[in-house]
This record gives structure tokens, sequence and C-alpha cells, in this order.
């Protein structure tokens, strides 16, 4: 499972046309020849932005639930993982 | 017929830092309430920004040069992705095809153990499992707090042949890194997690047999425990005919064994891509020389020179310099004047065990008031106690408790002779040949005259025995 995509009754059809323009893209980009091009991790030319390491305050716990789809006594809570095999 | 186990070692450290990996979110306690310090950024809400932490950046370059790793110029961190709600981005930021650094070693035993890679990444958040064990759970709650707290791996090369050399390596890494300062490494806090990779083969060959990797291990007695439990479980299946599972196995400290976690197939494709959001790392030769000039002496070399500068006995020097505090206390304590065997004595004997650091001036002082014959040692054990306790020097309490040690002879002949009218009963087995008869009048001597002598007063019993 990529992602958690909720579709509304009706709208599959519509998402499914747009994924496959996106694959087809996708397919096209794939017959340029980049052999003799490196590859390219970034696009932007900076380097070392680092912050210094200060604490600053954050959510309160409240917001940072606050749009979570269930949360109980400051977990939020997802359905059972399992672990163990 | 013989197995050779062979094991690899994966070490997660957390940095010393106060703030995340890439937020500004405190690294918090246990015990802090859940998802109390989080934020947009380590929720993985979208549109945010990470920035890279500096002081956790450093922290991996300086262990990188204390484990004598090549630092590339260029690196960068990478997505990891999976699906599991202990990271809510739905990937964990690490480092892939370019890692901080790579190709160390860590001295092992008097061995170089090869370190195949130190890179940083990011802790992800933590689950409790919820509903009846013995079913499946059937929610789990999640606390983001470490969401994104960072974390160096140290990846070790197969170089590991025992479990108590897997152990040694551990401890070699934990003092290795409080020294630099690099992280607390306490183990039962988190801050150094252990996952040995375990496999066996035959004596002499050299193919390595399938591994499997341990997870939950919080000590370095479990992780030498484990290692060996799992040995035990290898050997049974390969005797059997059997063949090992690659997979991740949880130790379980209660019961004492592993237990399958997970097998090799959900980790398969974690779809590594650059992180488009954090710019690349340069690390030029100004800034590597800068962290190494800063590094303290390391380890192995103050034990070599505790025993070449200081004249301690090996064994000495391994407890010493194994801890850097009580290595700064010794040689300070030295620097003041105290004889360098007893301060080692001191330190392993006494302030090792307690946990209770003294100044070196105090420890000077004391060590010497011993040594000079002023005190016994036993008096010295209880005024080390009470000036580490209320901050005053030895010297000090000595005088004030009359703590003075008895060595003048006809003094300590009242005490001697005092013993001996109280004990006839000793003194008759005695000189009947029972000669450990003697044991019970010193202790009664050390009982009346604390301060005697011990050495004195036994040459002075003996002679009045005669």
């Amino acid at each position: 499972m990529l992602a958690r995509l909720g579709l509304e009754p009706g709208d599959e059809e519509f998402y499914a046309e747009q994924l496959s323009g996106i694959l087809a893209h996708i397919d096209r980009l794939q017959e340029l020849d980049t052999d003799a091009i490196p590859p390219t991790a970034q696009v932007v030319e900076v380097a070392n932005t680092l912050r210094e390491d200060v604490p600053r305050p954050g959510l309160d716990q409240a917001d940072a639930l606050a749009n979570a789809p269930s949360a109980v006594d400051g977990f939020f809570r997802v359905p059972a993982i399992q672990e163990e095999t | 017929m013989d197995w050779e186990v062979v094991i690899g070692m994966e070490v997660h450290v957390q940095p010393t830092t106060r703030s995340k990996m890439f937020c500004g979110c405190a690294v918090g306690r246990l015990g802090d309430p859940p998802n109390s310090n989080v934020c947009e950024i380590c929720l993985g809400m979208p549109g945010v920004l990470p920035v890279i932490n500096k002081a956790a950046v450093e922290a991996c370059l300086k262990t990188a040069l204390a484990l004598g790793c090549e630092i590339p110029r260029h690196t960068k961190f990478d997505r990891k992705n999976y699906m599991y709600p202990d990271l809510p981005k739905g990937y964990q930021v690490s480092q892939y095809d370019l890692p901080m650094s790579i190709n160390g070693f860590l001295e092992v035993d008097g061995r170089r153990v090869r370190i195949r890679r130190v890179h940083l990444e990011e802790d992800t958040g933590k689950l409790i499992h919820a509903g009846d064990k013995l079913h499946k759970a059937l929610e789990s709650f999640v606390d983001l707090n470490r969401a994104g707290v960072p974390l160096m791996e140290i990846v070790s090369e197969p170089d590991l042949r025992s479990a108590d050399e897997a152990r040694d390596y551990a401890v070699a890494l934990r003092t290795l890194l409080r020294t630099i300062g690099a992280s607390e490494a306490e183990m039962e806090k988190g801050q150094l997690r252990a996952e040995p990779n375990i496999s066996l083969r035959r004596v002499g060959s050299v193919e390595l047999g399938v591994k499997t990797e341990l997870k939950n291990i919080n000590s370095f007695r479990a992780l030498h425990r484990a290692i060996l439990y799992e040995m035990s479980r290898q050997t049974e299946v390969l005797e059997s005919g059997g063949t090992v599972v690659q997979e991740t196995r949880g130790w379980s400290e209660a019961e004492g064994r592993t237990f399958a976690q997970r097998s090799k197939e959900f980790a398969e494709d974690y779809r590594y891509l650059p992180d488009p959001d954090l710019p690349p790392l340069e690390i030029d030769a100004a800034w590597i020389e800068e962290l190494r000039r800063a590094l303290p002496e390391l380890p192995g070399a103050r034990r070599g020179r505790l025993v070449s500068q200081h004249g301690l006995p090996a064994a000495d020097a391994v407890l010493i310099a194994a801890d850097r505090e009580l290595a700064d206390l010794f040689e300070a304590s030295v620097a003041a004047g105290a004889e360098s065997k007893p301060v080692a004595n001191w330190i392993i004997g006494e302030v090792a065990p307690s946990g209770k650091i003294p100044t070196p001036e105090h420890l000077a002082d004391l060590v010497k008031l011993v040594t000079a014959g002023s005190i016994t040692r036993d008096q010295g054990r209880e005024v080390l106690m009470e000036s580490v306790e209320t901050g005053r020097l030895p010297s000090d309490i000595v005088r004030e408790h009359g703590f003075v040690q008895m060595s003048d002879e006809s003094a300590l002949q009242v005490e001697v002779e005092a013993v001996m009218a109280a004990n006839p009963r000793a003194v008759e087995d005695y000189r009947a040949g029972k000669k450990q008869a003697l044991g019970a009048l010193m202790a009664d001597l050390k009982k009346r005259a604390p301060q005697a002598n011990p050495r004195i007063a036994s040459d002075l019993l003996l002679r009045l025995l005669g």
C-alpha cells in the first residue's frame, strides 16, 4: 500500500484517468536518453543549510491531535498493527 | 562438528542535542506526556520545511573522526519509504548511498573491528499495542515525541566472533562516545541500541551463513545473553538439518529467548530517494580540522599513557580509561601530589563503585593521609564519603573527628593487652595451636581501637602471644 486515499463513489473513473495520464507522462520521460547526464539529487544550488541546536515551542497536545481521525488520552489511535508473525 | 559465530553490529546512538534532527522540538524525556514534543514538521504536515540540526551533524562527524572514518566531502539525506504509523510522513529521513562517513575501525580487546559506515537519521515514534496479547491487538496508540529525534547509525563489518567480543565492542563504543561528548549513550535510556546480526558457519568455512538480526536489547548483559541464546538456537536448527530463516527477532529479557518479529519480505523495498527538502552537506577540510582539534584524548591513547606515563598496571589502566570522568580525576589527583598506584586503587575500589566523585584535591589529600599512615584504610573510606557529601577537605574532617591512626607502640600495647585480658579463651586457644583465634582477637581490637594501625597492632599482638 502506498497511500490511503478515500474516493467518493463515482470519482473512481475521474481519478483513474488522471493517474493514467501521469503514468503515461512518466513513460514518455523514460524515452529520454540520460546516459550522459549525472544523477541529480538536488535542483537548488545551495548546501549546508543548518540550524543551531536551539529548542523552540511546537504544538500543544490538543493542536497536535486536532487533525487525527481518532485520538485517546493524548495518543493518536490507529487500527491494529500486526507485528509478530 | 563445530560452528563459528559471525557477528556484525548495528548500533543506533542518540547524539546529545537539545532539539530534534530537522525541527526545533525539544528532545524530551521518558515520561513526558504523549505528543507534547511535536510540531508541524515532525508530524509530517504538508508544506513544511525541515532544517538540519548542526549539533547533530557535528556529533556524527566527531564520532566518525574518533572511529578513524573517511569523511567524504559530499553527503546528503534520503527518504526511506515505508508505511507504518510510527512515522507519520510515510518515510524516515536517513542516508543511503552517500553516508556521512565510511571505513573506520574500533579497537576491541586489542583487535581492530572494522566500521563500515556512520550516518545520521531520525528516530521514529512509539507505538503501544492495545488489546488481548494472546490474540491480535485491536488498535495501537501512537506517541510521536521521539519521531524526529536525531540518531547516528554505526554499522560494523561482521568482524566479531563471540558474545564476549560483541559486548566488549558495545562497551568500547559507549566509552568512546561518552569521552568525545557525542552521546550520553545510556543503554537503559535507549540512547544506545545495539542490534547484532548473527550467523553461524562451519569452522574453517569462509562463506557467511544466513543471519538473523536481534532487536529490543537494552543492556550489555542482555546483549551477551541474547547472542548466546541465538547461537544455541541456530546451532539446534542447523544440526537438526533445518535452515536458518533470515529475519528480525526480538529479545525477551523476561523469558530469556528470542522470537520471530518480522520476516525480511516486510522490509523489501524502501524506494530510497534523495530528500528534496534537505540541501546536501559539503563537509570541507577546515570544518573537519576544527572538529578534530576539539577532540579530547581518545580512550585507547589514554589507556596507553596511563601505563607508560603513570606506571599503572594494564588492568587498572583499562578500568580508569573507560570513564573519562574517572581518568580526569586520576590524572588531576596525581598532579595534586598523590602517588599514582594508591590513587588508582582508591578510584577503582571506592570512587567507581559508589559513583560519587570527589574533587581531585580532596582525593589527593585523602590518599596522602592513608599512604602516610595517618589514618587507616577503613577510616579513609569514611572520610572520603563524608568529604564527598559535605565538600570538605579530608584533612579537616580527620582533625575534627580526631581520626588519627595509632602507630605509637606503647599506646597500642595498652589496647592489645586490654584485648587479651578480655578474651582469655581466645588467647588460650591460640597458644594451644589454634591459629585462627588470632582473627577474633584482631576483630575485637578493631572494635575497641578503630584508629589502631592494623599492621603494627598485629605484629604486637603476635609478639605478646608469642
